[in-house]
């Protein structure tokens, strides 16, 4: 039997009666009071999430930049200190070992906060490629992440507005925390670094200014919402980042490993496209489904703000286009969908 | 609002964490407690067609929560004499009500001796209890 593991929260969790379960290796909270109740709290107010699960690695070096951008699809020279950047460690054949997250520390100094279930193969990618002037580090155990988001996730935290993708140290109720604007969400909000010694404190004070606990059930229909892809579901080694519709992380003229495949593959235009859909009927789409018309659902779930059935799945390029059919095999039943233009979700539209 | 843990002591069990309300040849059928709180906040009932067969032990419907699907096990044969619409409108209704607003289908035994297999409330508590 494996054991699994448990985030520096666990006992949070437990003392306000989540559900919990086992995920990545992890024990991790999947609901509080309810996906659908925490859903919208985070549509309409503010909620948090233990991503402790994730890994953080460091790439220190006179060496960190050249080798960054020689194994990281988008451009790291855009990076300065104080700047993150949403890319992707690919294989030679344009493949996505992973999707994460880079921030620029200092010069010569980055962070990388990626998938929990890839922490130790990104390492071990990153390990075997290392130059000598460049050092990678697994610093996991050390942090606590604490995801806050949602619209009036700044006002009940104390924080001011800041631009996407910026990062800065900051301190919420006098516990010390790196304050990303970053989410996986597509509200407004933070994720916080924080020391792990540190981080129940972190979490208590959040919860004190109104916060609602959310689990990961919520985290995974508010981001098929937004149509941010799950890796191991909608991306995934097997997959190329043109065909997921993440062209636009991929800085091709870098010369990245895999750029050139990729570059064949946008000039050729993808045989097979990254859709989002929703259901014109009911039933709700599940990974693994067939998609009648060619492909399958890769992602798939209720929506709790559209309240009815939502995916996204690889089909032919040509059905790729928003308001094309689709017809999607509900274990037997032909249910129609129809192609959404990504995201699915947006406040603006409500 | 969910409802507070409870097991009538009126009704009938399955193992598969069904109910059967027996009145003379006819039957209500529903979800436990136990099961709705497992699956969580319901938003979806795959009703069966009225006029449909069931067959006891065997998948009649299916319940969906965000997070997962389940098939709800038939606890009595007989024929589908009514869905519970609001249900099939508002899946929530089992959550709030399993017992109550919350039924699923009404049906004519095809067999009323089979519901005495089933369990009754001290059965299927003690059933509950070896499931730890």
């Amino acid at each position: 039997m494996q054991t699994l593991l448990r985030t520096p929260l666990y006992d949070r969790h437990v003392a306000l009666g989540a559900r919990l379960v086992p995920f990545a290796g992890w024990e991790m909270p999947v609901q509080y009071e309810g996906v659908i109740a925490e859903h919208r709290a985070v549509r309409s107010d503010a909620g948090a999430f233990d991503v402790s699960h994730m890994g953080e690695l460091t790439v220190d070096g006179p060496g960190a930049r050249d080798f960054l951008q020689s194994v990281l699809s988008n451009d790291i020279e855009r990076l300065e200190p104080g700047l993150a950047q949403y890319t992707l460690l690919t294989n030679e054949q344009g493949g996505i070992v992973d999707d994460l997250i880079v921030y620029e520390l200092a010069s010569e100094r980055y962070l990388l906060i990626v998938n929990a279930s890839n922490r130790e193969p990104d390492y071990a990618w990153l390990r075997e490629r290392e130059p000598a002037d460049a050092d990678v580090r697994d610093v996991s155990d050390d942090y606590a992440l604490i995801a806050v988001q949602g619209p009036r996730a700044l006002e009940r935290l104390g924080l001011s507005e800041a631009p996407a993708f910026t990062f800065a140290a900051g301190e919420i109720n006098g516990v010390h925390c790196v304050v990303n604007r970053t989410g996986y969400t597509g509200e407004q909000g933070v994720e916080l670094l924080v020391a792990a010694d540190s981080a129940a404190e972190l979490w208590d004070s959040v919860l004190d200014r109104g916060v609602a606990p959310c689990g990961l059930g919520a985290r995974d229909t508010l981001r098929l919402e937004v149509c941010y892809p799950l890796h191991g579901n909608d991306i995934s080694p097997e997959t190329d980042a043109i065909s997921a519709g993440l062209g636009w992380v991929c800085a091709l003229e870098t010369g990245f490993t895999g750029a050139d495949e990729l570059r064949r593959i946008k000039e050729a235009g993808p045989e097979r496209k990254l859709a989002a859909f929703v259901m014109e009927e009911a039933g709700i789409p599940r990974q693994g489904m067939p998609i009648v018309e060619g492909g399958e659902v890769t992602s798939g779930s209720h929506s709790p703000m559209l309240e009815r059935g939502i995916g996204l799945g690889y089909v032919p390029a040509d059905l790729a286009q928003p308001d094309s059919d689709l017809t999607i095999d509900v274990r037997g039943k032909q249910r129609r969908a129809r192609v959404h233009k990504k995201p699915i979700y947006s406040r603006e539209e409500r | 609002m969910a409802a507070a843990e409870s097991y009538p002591d009126d009704l009938r069990y399955h193992p598969e964490h069904d109910w059967a309300r027996v009145e003379g040849d006819e039957a209500t059928l529903g979800i436990t407690w136990f099961a709705q709180d497992a699956l969580g906040e319901l938003v979806h009932f795959e009703a069966p067609e009225e006029g449909a067969t069931l067959t006891k032990d065997q998948a009649y419907a299916e319940v969906e929560s965000v997070k997962a699907v389940s098939d709800v096990i038939a606890p009595v044969s007989g024929e589908v004499l009514e869905v519970n619409r609001a249900v099939a409108d508002a899946p929530e209704t089992v959550n709030d009500d399993p017992y109550g607003e919350g039924w699923l289908v009404r049906v004519r035994l095809s067999d009323p001796g089979q519901a005495d297999s089933l369990m009754d409330v001290e059965a299927y508590k003690q059933h509950l209890a070896e499931q730890g």
